[in-house]
């Protein structure tokens, strides 16, 4: 979907990004992390030309990038940033509609897209439609602008640390509706945060990068069972890389099929940090687990949490 | 229909309006009132020519001017803040800053010489003197416009125009028209001295009562000029006011 070959960015004598070579596959939820002044704002913004490459292609959808005139080229894209923009003498439908209107939708279809995307970010539209940024809370604000960027149905999601300003609750919230949003839509989505956590928790693959370089590419159960360097396991933490490695896998991956235990089960899809955590709570050395529908699939015991 | 007579009772423009219509045209008969007013004065009341036909005078030239000087000045302010017109930027704000030293009086002063007395002297001093407000505040206001709202509006696929049209001028039109409001109000004031080039504006019968000791001229056309700049004043804040609805609550 969008390959990045030998691409690089050098402000005067300042190199920003140097020599990336990677590629996000279609409905992949790709996040970039490293710590600031890493490049990754601007390996984002090279995508829609808001910072223009200076070597090397990067190609959207097998075109080159340059093919595009910017405009064209931004408005097949979402874009949303961590201080939102939203555009404050614009109520939030109008808003919400931006992009549609630049691409001359008719008002009914924008009208009830907006609606749509509303209800989709869970906040109601009656209540909601023919507000002005101003009376919205932050969080409020940032699930607008998300709405905003899915407003002409992108192929492709741009996020510059889109929750960052957010309080941790709101964060959190957030990161369910995007992931949701994510799943249902398959939209190919690249995220660029400093937030481990977030990562872990939302990517498919994760770049990390370090003074403009790729320092290591992969899943974040990958990260996590081989940092590349001490970089990638500063970002990952000592303290709580077991529970991250965890975090990052689920119950089916280690199901006992046929087994059984008492109690109410886990979900299937829930995170062994999840059932360590139940384990803890409840005293229980196994717990049964449970397909989406409820039904009985088999059992998980701690002794499961400490496979590799 | 009740509430909204009720509405433009409350409203001063309307009295405003109401009052200087009326002056305007019930100065023919106020002359016997003057005349017991000053009855030491041969003449008390102006009859060279109608006020009626000076207010006319009046706001022709300022509306001539403040098109004008809206139509420079707003362009000038948006030239230099894109990216091909930001190297005539500093010089701009100085020639600005360095405008607003100079009394109006000179303005009028020096155009004189250039074009001769009459009208012209008056509408070139108004229109320059009037550009300095508008491109101020059209810098302040398209400055005061936040970053975020620029790039969101970029990353989304706007191009220039669109950001200019759809995004900077709504957000600094408060600020726009306030400088559009001071401008013209100080016009209307600087329209009254052009009378001393030659201008025929509500400034003649002061300028000729002032000549000739004669307060009753003076007050006559001071009074209308007064309540004209009063009037204009009100007329703007009633139309900023509707601009101001997505404002956050002060």
């Amino acid at each position: 979907m969008i390959a990045f070959e030998r691409a690089g960015k050098r402000y005067g004598g300042q190199t920003a990004v140097e020599d990336i070579s990677l590629t996000i596959e279609a409905g992949e939820f790709f996040v970039v992390i490293g710590p600031s002044g890493s490049g990754k704002s601007t390996l984002l913004m090279m995508i829609n030309r808001m910072v223009p490459h200076s070597a090397g292609s990067i190609r959207v959808g097998g075109q080159d990038i340059l093919s595009f005139r910017p405009e064209m080229l931004r408005r097949r894209m979402g874009y949303v940033i961590q201080s939102v923009g939203l555009f404050p003498h614009w109520t939030v439908e109008r808003n919400i509609g931006a992009v549609p209107e630049l691409l001359d939708w008719p008002q009914a279809r924008i009208r009830d897209r907006a609606d749509e995307l509303l209800a989709l970010l869970n906040l109601d539209p009656g209540r909601f439609r023919s507000k002005y940024p101003h009376q919205l809370s932050g969080g409020e604000q940032q699930r607008v602008g998300v709405a905003r960027a899915l407003a002409a149905r992108p192929d492709v999601l741009l996020m510059d640390e889109p929750f960052g300003a957010l309080d941790p609750i709101t964060r959190t919230a957030l990161q369910q509706e995007i992931h949701r949003i994510h799943r249902e839509s398959g939209t190919t989505v690249v995220f660029v945060t400093h937030d481990m956590d977030e990562a872990l928790g939302l990517a498919s693959r994760i770049a990390v990068l370090d003074r403009g370089r790729l320092v290591q590419l992969g899943t974040p159960l990958e990260l996590l069972a081989a940092p590349a360097n001490g970089l990638v396991r500063d970002l990952i933490g000592q303290e709580e890389h077991g529970l991250r490695m965890l975090a990052v896998q689920t119950v089916a991956s280690r199901l006992r099929t046929g087994e059984t235990a008492p109690g109410e089960p886990i979900a299937a899809s829930a995170t062994l940090r999840q059932a360590l955590s139940r384990m803890v709570s409840e005293s229980a050395d196994r717990l049964g687990v449970s397909d989406a529908e409820g039904r009985p699939m088999g059992a998980i015991a701690m002794s499961d949490l400490l496979r590799r | 229909m009740r509430t909204r007579a009720h509405a433009l009772a409350a409203e001063p423009l309307f009295w405003t309006t109401l009052g200087f219509v009326v002056l305007l045209l019930a100065m023919p008969a106020t002359k016997p009132a003057f005349a017991a007013l000053f009855p030491e004065l041969d003449r008390p009341f102006y009859e060279q020519d109608s006020y009626f036909r000076l207010a006319l005078a009046h706001l022709g030239i300022v509306a001539a001017s403040s098109i004008a000087a809206v139509a420079v000045a707003l362009s000038a302010g948006i030239f230099v803040t894109r990216p091909a017109g930001v190297e005539f930027r500093a010089i701009t704000e100085s020639v600005v800053a360095l405008g607003q030293t100079f009394p109006p009086v000179a303005v009028l002063a020096l155009a004189v010489p250039l074009t001769g007395f009459g009208t012209t002297p008056a509408l070139i001093a108004l229109t320059l003197y009037g550009m300095l407000p508008i491109l101020q505040n059209t810098l302040a206001g398209l400055a005061s416009v936040p970053g975020d709202v620029r790039d969101a509006g970029r990353g989304m696929g706007m191009t220039g125009a669109q950001i200019l049209l759809r995004l900077e001028l709504p957000l600094a039109a408060p600020v726009i028209l306030a400088g559009i409001r001071t401008s013209v109000v100080i016009n209307v004031g600087t329209a009254t001295i052009a009378s001393t080039v030659g201008a025929r504006t509500l400034g003649l019968p002061i300028i000729v009562g002032l000549n000739g000791s004669n307060l009753a001229y003076v007050l006559q056309g001071a009074a209308l000029v007064g309540l004209l700049g009063v009037l204009l004043d009100l007329a703007f804040a009633r139309g900023l006011r509707g601009l101001r609805q997505w404002r956050p609550p002060a």
